[in-house]
């Protein structure tokens, strides 16, 4: 600091030069380790009971994981040098922990179909790593993709839209209409749907937030904004539920609309929309309670689980209770990979993977799986909170928000905390769509981590003046839309706001 | 395979998930503040805090050649009077915006008011397109221009100069 005191005209460029690391090293490590549990979780599977003596499919399952992670690690050297360094060996472990329990639920299957579903996920997870690598490569900065708003809202509304397409939907499976089939392919576009829609509040809330905050009028302690500035997002809520009640898909339609309570919360800080949010989700709530059957049936399997007749019914509790029986054999340690009983859940491969993953790894094993999501989760938002454009943060933000809620309502529903429903464990659970998109939505946070920690241009009059252009076309709109609104808008000072 | 050797594998893996746990909270535990930004800045200006009772005879010197560059934004009129934003190397968004440095509570700011960003060893003043403009020493800004410290910044009602 010497350095500062001598010479301190040019201690600010001094600063500047200071190399921030960029801790891909950290990261091929942390992969290095992270490819060690994959292995170990595999070759216990591959030397367990009702494996054949010579099953080498371990061998296969970290080469391609520790092959496409060397890969990604790369890639992000290349494209998105400062990326975040935790993201990606979290999730290959998480990939990997899955990966293996599904392979040792595929040997314990006595049918022939249900005993590839291992060889499935890998192919579909090396898919969504090579997906990811092509993601980005293509964006490189995520702010490029605030600028297709309303292309986002058409993609959402189609991608939710299609399963109910004759010919193209797959009709109901396991009770909800959320599958597409094309030539051999079945597809679950309402996975990649989650991303558009983020993409879509991200750049509508980004850009139009100080309308919304300021503009409409002011009943009492809350500000509603006018209905114009609302619209889109209503159509885009609206149809999320809508179809959603029409494929019977409760579990997505929690995750839609906590998903756009988050970012407007986010966008706006105003608890009167949480309070309007909440409001909205009891009404709908009650009404679903009322008039929907299969709602109504998972609320009562949740609250009489136990219940023998409940027990015994079609579609009843014994998926939960099954689970529940699971993780209590598993207790503490668990019963080892390999030596419990996981197969006696009903689709313990998918929906229940929380429970055969609990009973063979005990709590002290979920607990480490737990914290990889929680450190998956905090590393977004972190990369969120270090974005230095709205978009950017908001995107962050509802990315991590979308695995979240992915992650507490199949565990909530698992644990036996809230009614269980049809959502698919991130990166855990078999199925190929879920996997793709989250490797996708992955690859965009890693990006947006890139953005947040790039060491800064210093201000540097290219990209200030950029930041500029794009501003002043922002504020110029805004003034256009504000101008034509009348008294009230947030253009004019506020003096005349209070009564528009 | 032995059951002794599967069961220590088993526990083994146990272990290993934590070990990765650990590790990485281990290697985040310096980035859980928000904000490295801030503190390199903070831990700057309390260098300088610290260096100021006793200058060295060598800064002086520089002083002397070169205006020594400013260290921190002070608000001297407006709702936030009083505050002092210290500076780092990396530029700062002054706005009503959420998410600018300094978040202005004036009706005659804009979202995104305007920037202020170091580059060599003096820190400019651009406007980024606001409604009511902005003022150095009651000039309106057109374009990027050099900011000295004592000279008086105005956005709407909030008046701000930086100090060495």
């Amino acid at each position: 600091m010497n350095a500062l005191a001598t010479d301190a005209p040019s201690g600010m460029n001094k600063r500047k030069q200071r190399p921030q690391p960029t801790r891909r090293t950290l990261e091929l490590f942390l992969l290095v380790l992270a490819l060690g549990v994959t292995a170990l979780a595999d070759y216990l599977v591959s030397s367990s009971v009702g494996a054949s003596s010579n099953d080498t499919s371990w061998i296969t399952h970290v080469v391609v994981l520790g092959a496409l992670g060397l890969g990604v690690n790369i890639s992000l050297r290349l494209w998105a040098k400062y990326a975040d360094p935790f993201i990606l060996p979290v999730v290959v472990a998480l990939n990997g922990i899955g990966l293996a329990m599904i392979h040792r639920l595929d040997l314990a299957s006595t049918s022939a179909a249900g005993s590839n579903a291992a060889t499935s996920q890998l192919l579909y997870t090396g898919l969504g790593m090579v997906c990811a690598v092509v993601v980005m490569w293509i964006i490189r900065d995520h702010r490029v993709l605030r600028r297709f708003t309303y292309v986002w809202l058409a993609a959402s509304v189609v991608l939710l839209v299609l399963p109910l397409v004759p010919g193209l939907g797959a009709g109901t499976i396991n009770g909800a209409n959320i599958w597409i089939r094309i030539g051999s392919f079945s597809l679950q576009p309402g996975e990649f749907a989650k991303i558009t829609l983020a993409l879509f509040f991200a750049s509508y809330l980004g850009s139009k937030r100080d309308l919304i905050l300021l503009a409409g009028r002011k009943i009492g302690p809350l500000q509603l904004p006018r209905a114009r500035d609302l619209g889109p997002m209503l159509v885009a809520w609206a149809v999320a539920l809508g179809v959603l009640v029409f494929q019977r898909d409760l579990g997505s339609a929690i995750m839609f609309f906590g998903l756009f309570m988050v970012m407007i919360y986010v966008a706006t800080g105003r608890v009167s929309w949480i309070v309007i949010g909440l409001v909205l989700m009891a009404v709908g709530a009650a009404a679903a309670m009322m008039f929907m059957g299969h709602v109504q049936r998972r609320v009562n399997v949740w609250l009489n689980a136990f219940d023998p007749s409940v027990y015994e019914a079609k579609g009843g509790s014994l998926q939960i209770v099954q689970g529940l029986f699971a993780m209590a054999n598993g207790g503490m340690v668990g019963t080892g990979l390999g030596g419990g009983q996981p197969y006696r859940i009903p689709v313990a491969k998918s929906d229940m993977i929380y429970a055969s993953l609990g009973e063979e790894l005990g709590l002290i094993g979920m607990l480490a799986v737990v914290c990889l999501f929680l450190i998956l989760i905090s590393r977004g938002i972190r990369a969120a909170l270090g974005a230095r454009d709205s978009f950017g943060k908001l995107l962050g933000t509802g990315l991590s928000f979308i695995l979240a809620l992915q992650f507490f309502v199949v565990t909530a529903g698992v644990l036996r905390v809230m009614p269980l429903t049809g959502l698919a464990t991130p990166f855990l659970a078999a199925g190929g769509s879920a996997l793709l998109a989250n490797w996708i939505l992955v690859s965009l946070l890693l990006l947006i981590s890139h953005n947040a920690r790039r060491p800064s241009t210093g201000g540097g009059t290219l990209s200030t003046t950029e930041q500029g252009i794009i501003d002043r076309k922002v504020e110029a709109k805004r003034a256009q839309e504000a101008g034509d609104a009348g008294p009230g808008a947030p253009a004019r000072p506020l003096t005349g706001g209070e009564n528009a | 395979m032995a059951p002794l050797v599967l069961t220590l594998l088993r526990f083994g893996f146990l272990a290993l998930v934590w070990v990765l746990v650990l590790v990485v909270i281990f290697s985040l535990r310096r980035d859980l503040g928000v904000g490295q930004r801030t503190r390199v800045a903070s831990a700057e200006t309390e260098r300088r805090g610290r260096k100021a009772p006793a200058p060295a005879p060598a800064a002086a010197v520089a002083v002397e050649s070169a205006p020594r560059p400013a260290s921190e934004l002070v608000v001297l009129a407006g709702s936030r009077a009083g505050t002092v934003i210290p500076l780092g190397a990396s530029p700062l968004l002054l706005g009503r915006a959420q998410e600018a440095n300094l978040v202005l509570d004036d009706d005659y700011s804009s979202g995104r008011h305007a920037r202020l960003f170091p580059q060599g060893s003096r820190w400019f003043l651009e406007d980024l397109g606001s409604t009511n403009g902005t003022f150095i020493d009651d000039a309106p800004l057109t374009r990027a221009q050099p900011v000295e410290p004592g000279q008086r910044i105005r956005i709407g009602k909030t008046v701000m100069e930086l100090r060495p």
